[in-house]
């Protein structure tokens, strides 16, 4: 297989599936014969046709609440928001619907969905198409959220969360749809949602991250290393329910631990870290635990944008501040 | 018991009044005043020589994504000028050229599609443009409730796309509308295309329009290429709303010539031959014929208004990138003003660490 971008990762993965398996149905906003605005579904309607890859009239509300009702009779259906930013008309659906039936039937309605939506800034976009707000899905009981990172991770999350019984959110970072591109297998790989991974290796310093923050993170791990700091690099990819184990081992190790994202800080993914670590290994901590995070605000215009995103110099000063104590 | 019709629901009517070769119906013929006419004309050509300034710049990578409104000139000007100045004015995302009537400068345009708050200007009884599909349509029944709540002689008149239409919030707006009998205005611009969706595939409907007779008032088709149709219909629903506080829904029947945004790859879905058929009936060269049939204008005259356009947009473009360069040496810390009226104590912490940082970065980041 030659190297794919991030997107390419989705669109392989979506491709896999709806081969594999005849009840996998695409639906949203664009995604058939424009093969969607970021074209994460460009081929589909060619390969599995317009039933299966299904242009919907402009309305979020409707794609998921549709989707449900195909759910509820047999189908996987992988409804895309356009926007994460768009998808709040939804939310009434998801909230109520998607997130609930399973227990409010006791199982006897399962809700096998993947909702796909781009997240994120620094794309230079105008309003409403930037937000990182995977705290609200994350909140939600009875939905799993998978942010993949790397075109690999893209492929194989996204080929778990189809097959997962569960409805997922699956957030996808756009920022670094095309950013860079990695080997995926010939093979369909598949990986475990609610696992985290160390992507780097390190003694002084645990840096978690997810999504468009990971180049970022490791790039600050880098700097760091030049001043002789190793930092251990946690890619979350499963944001809820999130990996403890693979944390607190890391985080006993280290015994200093920082959080990175660019959701707005309050009420943030962050702030659930922080207190899984303070309940579970208080006294292990060196230092408390460090947030590198969005400001409590809407991404700003793009054009300070950047202001706005964690950069890799304030994750390593933040990381910096941990250690002096 | 038996079986009957309960009521024939109203019929749609369509109006077209000047057709693409320049031919006027001269039964239907409005009588607008001169002046108007060169009014409707100039902010014409003004928004389509904007148009394609603002794709140039884009494309040169001067400011960020665009939605041009090549095309659809006729339906947003004749419609917004039928506005009086206390009429609140509330669009979508591809009103640019009613915008500038109401009061915003290119430079306000070019400062938000350049990425800067600051470009988000509001003259009195306009809204912002809304980037969520169909979200505003709700905000103008808002508008037009207090307007009636408060007894004021004010019209709102709502934009939103054929697309829109799909949307939920367009129908609980309509819905509010008719059952709190508002002053309001919905004006579709029924472009043909919802980026890549065309219009028979948004709605099984014959016509938008017949939307509004769900809802329990009326709607009319206009061949929205046609300004003078285009105007008829909205003083009409202007004057129903005004005089009997009754809404009104007008399609718009126009086309998008250009791209959705520049985002965006219309060869994808829709063929060169279409678009080549619509501009046919574009806008502006049919309105020129009508204009000079009637001796309001000539050739001269016309060469004479887009020259003073585009004279005025380089003086714009100049003073714009001037401002940029003032924007950009500002303190960036201004992205935290105005996220609220009142400051949340975390907010202000996080603004004062910001400030922290620039300074010890020496302003090249915090
Ligand atoms: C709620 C919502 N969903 C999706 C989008 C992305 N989007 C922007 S414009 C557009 C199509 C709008 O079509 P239409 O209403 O016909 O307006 P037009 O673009 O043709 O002017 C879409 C899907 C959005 N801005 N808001
Ligand atoms: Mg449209």
């Amino acid at each position: 297989m030659p190297e794919i971008t991030l997107i390419e990762g989705v669109n392989l993965a979506l491709k896999e599936k709806m081969a594999e398996n005849e009840n996998v149905v695409v639906l949203g906003q664009d995604v058939g014969l424009d093969g969607g605005i970021f074209r994460a579904t460009i081929g589909l309607i060619e390969e599995f046709g317009a039933d299966r890859v299904i242009d919907t009239p402009l309305a979020e509300a409707g794609i998921i609440g549709m989707a449900v009702g195909m759910a509820m009779n047999g189908l996987i259906p992988i409804p895309e928001m356009q926007f994460s930013g768009f998808s709040y008309t939804a939310f009434h659906q998801i909230e109520n619907h998607v997130a609930r039936y399973h227990w409010r039937t006791r199982g006897q309605i399962p809700m096998p969905m993947v909702i796909r939506m781009p997240y994120g800034a620094g794309v230079r976009a105008f309003e409403l198409h930037s937000e990182s707000r995977e705290a609200y899905w994350a909140h939600t009981p009875g939905l799993k959220v998978v942010i993949p990172s790397t075109p690999r991770k893209a492929r194989a999350l996204l080929r778990a969360a189809i097959e997962h019984p569960d409805p997922v959110v699956f957030y996808e970072p756009k920022a670094i749809y095309r950013a860079f591109r990695e080997n995926v297998s010939d093979e369909p790989e598949t990986m475990e949602i609610g696992k985290a991974e160390v992507v780097r290796e390190g003694r002084h310093i645990t840096m978690i991250a997810y999504g468009a923050m990971m180049p970022r993170t490791l790039e600050a791990a880098r700097m760091l290393a030049d001043e002789g700091i190793e930092a251990e690099v946690i890619d979350l990819m499963t944001v809820s329910p999130l990996d403890e184990e693979t944390i607190i081992e890391s985080v006993r190790r280290t015994g200093r631990a920082l959080v990175v994202h660019e959701a707005p800080r309050s009420f943030g993914p962050a702030a659930e870290i922080i207190a899984r670590l303070n309940d579970k290994i208080f006294f292990e901590l060196e230092a408390p635990v460090a947030r590198v995070t969005g400001y409590d605000m809407p991404p700003p215009f793009f054009a300070r944008e950047q202001w706005f995103l964690p950069s890799p110099t304030r994750i390593a000063d933040e990381a910096r501040e941990t250690l002096k104590l | 018991m038996p079986r009957r019709i309960i009521e024939r629901p109203r019929g749609i009517e369509y109006l077209s009044i000047l057709d693409e070769k320049g031919r006027v119906d001269k039964k239907l013929e409005p009588d607008i005043p001169e002046e108007t006419l060169k009014a409707i004309h100039r902010l014409m050509v003004f928004a389509r020589l904007f148009d394609e300034r603002t794709l140039q710049l884009q494309r040169q990578g001067r400011i960020g994504t665009f939605a041009p409104i090549k095309g659809q000139e006729a339906a947003q000007v004749a419609s917004v000028l039928r506005l009086r100045e206390q009429d609140w004015f509330v669009p979508s995302f591809r009103e640019t050229a009613a915008q500038i009537h109401r009061g915003l400068t290119p430079q306000d345009v070019w400062l938000f599609y350049a990425g800067y708050r600051e470009g988000v200007r509001v003259p009195e009884h306009d809204l912002p443009l809304c980037v969520p599909v169909g979200s505003q349509c709700q905000h103008a029944v808002g508008i037009a409730y207090a307007s009636k709540l408060k007894k004021r002689d004010e019209v709102t008149m709502v934009f939103h796309g054929d697309g829109a239409t799909s949307e939920g919030d367009f129908h609980e707006a309509m819905n509010f509308a008719g059952v709190f009998h508002l002053p309001v205005v919905f004006v579709c611009q029924n472009n043909q295309w919802a980026i890549s969706l065309p219009r028979e595939r948004q709605t099984a409907s014959k016509t938008i329009a017949q939307k509004a007779i769900a809802y329990g008032f009326g709607g009319i088709q206009v061949d929205g290429n046609d300004p003078l149709a285009v105007w008829v219909a909205a003083g009409e629903a202007v004057e129903r709303a005004r005089s009997e506080s009754e809404p009104t829904l007008i399609e718009c029947v126009t086309y998008r010539l250009a791209v959705h945004t520049t985002a965006d790859d219309p060869k994808r879905y829709r063929s060169d031959e279409e678009v080549k058929e619509w501009e046919k009936k574009d806008p502006i060269p049919r309105f020129e014929k009508y204009l000079k049939a009637k001796g309001v204008m000539s050739d001269k005259d016309f060469a004479a208004v887009r020259e003073e356009i585009r004279e005025e947009l380089k003086t714009a473009w100049k003073e714009t990138e001037q401002v940029i360069r003032e924007l950009e040496a500002t303190r960036p810390d201004v992205i935290f003003d105005a996220i609220h009226a009142e400051t949340p104590p975390e907010l202000a912490e996080q603004r004062a660490y910001f400030l922290r940082r620039l300074e010890r970065e020496g302003g090249r980041h915090a």
